[in-house]
């Protein structure tokens, strides 16, 4: 039965069909609901494994066991993973494994713009590209075969407006592969210098052999055109815009594997057209395939290498004609991205606002602490840098910075790769001060359960890693835990741990305000006639607190009665039902 | 001919209620459609924007700008953010509510006055609907969205039905008849 599906749903739906039986993902925006689709199937064992190199691992792990398998992570994750990949690519699989990875051009999530098919060449893998949710299902499914026909992990690379765009799909039956055997093969997956000297020529065959395999796949077609005076060679989500746009007009070729790429397809297609032109999103990868070939083309001299593309601006881009809209003459203020009403993180980041703090920051919901009025941080890099850079910056001021400097990182970043900077201040000694936010789930990509939760992917009861003895048996002696909705309390530890003559860690306890079990209380009232507009309460930045004709105001389809711009009025006009305590 | 539609909101707002229902919709009408949405950070209270497409073949899942047939918008200061998208001749679905983005509250910006005029001056095809007040009168403010949906079905040449089948396939049971008091409210505003 025809119907409509998100593209990262349609994969999951093919990787299940394919008989898929282990799924180890950590979660990143755009790639998640793969994952969580996947975990709906009970024929798939299904985990959020705490990041992406153990993802892959895992995945690898049970290909060599004689099942399918996937791993999923976002552009950024596969930096993490790149360590199994490189070699996974040399040792080859058992039973298929498939990687997805989902770009992010436009940055809608991410910290950066990387273009994923740079992995799919430099780890000598091949890499398949959908268009739509019709193709991510097909082309997930059709994943294992070419990673059992070639004995080689396969790419399934995602972008934003593929995994989170609706298309129609038509799901068919899951088929359920005997587990192939497992022979103990020494030369193939133990990876030492004379086992791997012996791989790296099979893998240059693969590809030589994978390369005539890209001649012919339907995966690359060409779609005939009209006028032969343009020809395009495109994929992904620019084949969309490039439809769109010139429709059944100038032959295209449309490429479903982007690695590696076929040769005399490309060459073909070039002499049927006057003029070739290359729209790919990012990077110019087909671009430089087309030139060491020889073939001149239009490509990155005409479309950006930054953002995402439209249908308006290949039309620019082309020379074809861009509708007009409405214009409307008026000054729109920007609506960014805030920390949500009851926020945990809100107290505690106004605690490093007004202590003036130097915050090396990390990747989740709390790089919003950044934002103005806040702007409680200083460094956001990558997933788990916070502690490594608070450490570094630390040391490159011979300890003086110690007593003002923090580093943030939520409980998942924490499991995630955050354990190993902690290791780092423990052994090395800097008198570091490290702020754990634990808001007792993944927040950002939209509440995934890890290590410290209890919980699995399905929600049932897991193990359960404690921070504090964690920490401790880490070395650190000073593991104190704060309430962030306790402004006083907050104060107090913050001055407290950034004085102490050693390391510390502080644990900010209290679950996202949009967890379901957490219940919201009655909104806070503002008494007029007490305030004094003064705007203490405008410090924390909080959307359900505002000025309306010169008195402080709380929306209240907002305010969840948090207290925390309680404690800031000086002049007790604010009150709330259960003061500062909402347990 | 393909027709292009965007909802426009604050994130939380419900919108992926809304192009969930309009997909179901479309699809049951024979027609090829794609759904755009966002997820991850900028859903966090920020300006969100979901595309609905349909028609004979659909390529593009976004719309861009002078392209959409329909905006609807969950929030005013969106509906204006967004109005570049709108055809000359589109048409406009909008709450008249109002959430102040970061930059009000704290001051740096002001929240543009008489937008629903400014609009129309520009001989926009606009609706203009209290979409909190009637959510409200329906049973919940969580049902603005459906609201909306209400309004703008009556720029389709639909029949009701189809529109409530949607409904009952989108919403779960126990909260059906509070939507289908919001979709009729919302269908009588014009």
């Amino acid at each position: 039965m025809k119907t409509l599906m998100l593209g990262n749903a349609a994969a999951a739906r093919g990787i299940y069909e394919a008989g898929c039986r282990v799924v180890s993902s950590y979660p990143g925006t755009p790639s998640t609901e793969i994952t969580e689709e996947c975990a709906k199937y009970d024929e798939i064992y299904c985990e959020w494994a705490p990041n992406e190199k153990v993802a892959m691992e895992v995945a690898f792990g049970a290909s060599v066991a004689g099942r399918r398998s996937f791993c999923g992570m976002k552009h950024v994750g596969l930096n993490v993973a790149a360590d199994p990949l490189f070699t996974a690519s040399y040792t080859g699989v058992n039973a298929g494994m498939v990687i997805g990875v989902a770009d992010d051009a436009g940055m809608h999530s991410s910290q950066n713009e990387q273009d994923s098919r740079h992995y799919a060449i430099a780890a000598k893998l091949p890499m398949l590209e959908p268009a739509d949710s019709a193709e991510a299902y097909e082309f997930a499914k059709f994943a294992f075969e070419l990673s059992e026909q070639f004995d080689t992990p396969v790419f399934l690379k995602m972008c934003t407006r593929i995994a989170h765009s609706q298309s129609v799909v038509e799901p068919g039956e899951r088929v359920e592969p005997a587990q192939k055997e497992y022979k103990k093969d020494i030369a193939k997956y133990v990876m030492m210098p004379g086992n791997a000297i012996r791989r790296h020529p099979i893998i240059e065959q693969r590809t030589r052999d994978l390369i005539e395999y890209a001649e012919t796949t339907p995966l690359n077609r060409v779609e005939e055109g009209r006028d032969h005076k343009l020809g395009i060679i495109t994929s992904s989500t620019s084949y969309q815009y490039v439809k769109e746009v010139c429709g059944d007009e100038y032959p295209i070729l449309k490429l479903g594997m982007i690695n590696p790429l076929p040769v005399k397809k490309i060459k073909d297609f070039a002499a049927s057209v006057s003029l070739l032109c290359v729209v790919e999103e990012l990077d110019d990868i087909i671009e430089t395939h087309c030139r060491k070939l020889g073939l001149a083309l239009a490509g990155k001299d005409v479309f950006p290498l930054e953002g995402e593309f439209s249908q308006n601006l290949v039309a620019e881009k082309l020379g074809l004609p861009v509708p007009a809209g409405v214009k409307l003459d008026d000054n729109i203020p920007a609506r960014p991205p805030v920390m949500c009403p009851g926020c945990p993180h809100r107290g505690l980041f106004y605690t490093l606002s007004r202590n003036k703090c130097t915050v090396m920051g990390d990747i989740g919901c709390y790089t919003l602490g950044a934002v103005a009025p806040l702007s409680a941080m200083d460094v956001t890099l990558c997933m788990g840098a916070s502690i490594g850079a608070a450490h570094g910056f630390n040391k490159a001021n011979d300890g003086e910075s110690e007593n003002r400097t923090v580093a943030v990182i939520g409980d998942s970043t924490f499991m995630h790769s955050g354990m190993t900077g902690l290791a780092n201040v423990a052994y090395n000694q800097s008198n570091s001060t490290v702020i754990i936010l634990d808001n007792s789930i993944t927040g950002m990509t939209g509440h995934q359960q890890n290590p410290t939760t209890g919980y699995n992917i399905k929600g049932d009861p897991a193990g359960k890693i404690d921070l504090e003895p964690l920490c401790r048996s880490m070395g650190i002696n000073r593991v104190v835990v704060v309430d962030p909705y306790d402004l006083e309390e907050c104060d107090r530890v913050v001055k407290e741990e950034l004085a102490a003559n050693e390391p510390s860690v502080i644990i900010s306890r209290r679950p996202c305000a949009l967890l379901k079990y957490v219940k919201p209380k009655a909104p806070v009232r503002v008494n007029p006639d007490k305030c004094r507009s003064c705007r203490a309460c405008m410090r924390i930045g909080c959307p359900a607190v505002a000025i309306k004709d010169g008195k402080a105001h709380i929306d209240n389809t907002l305010c969840v009665g948090c207290g925390v711009c309680v404690q800031l009025c000086k002049f007790d006009a604010f009150e709330n039902e259960g003061g500062t305590e909402n347990d | 001919m393909t027709k292009n539609m965007m909802i426009v909101g604050v994130g939380g707002q419900g919108s992926l209620l809304a192009s969930k229902l309009l997909g179901h919709l479309l699809l049951t009408q024979g027609y090829d459609v794609k759904v755009s949405e966002v997820h991850g950070m900028s859903q966090r209270g920020g300006s969100v924007v979901t595309y609905v497409r349909w028609g004979d073949k659909v390529y593009s899942p976004i719309v861009d700008k002078g392209e959409a047939d329909y905006i609807v918008s969950f929030e005013l200061l969106e509906a204006a953010r967004y109005l570049d998208h709108l055809k000359t001749d589109g048409k406009l679905v909008t709450s008249t509510q109002q959430i102040d983005p970061m930059p009000v509250i704290t001051g740096a910006a002001e929240y543009p006055s008489d937008l629903v005029d400014k609009i129309k001056a520009l001989g926009v095809d606009i609706a203009a609907v209290d979409a909190l007040t009637l959510s409200e009168e329906a049973g919940s403010s969580k049902t603005a969205n459906i609201v909306l949906l209400g309004c703008l079905s009556n720029y389709f040449d639909f029949d009701e039905s189809v529109w409530i089948e949607a409904m009952e396939a989108c919403i779960a049971p126990r909260f059906i008849d509070m939507n289908k008091k919001a979709f009729a409210l919302g269908r009588n505003s014009k």
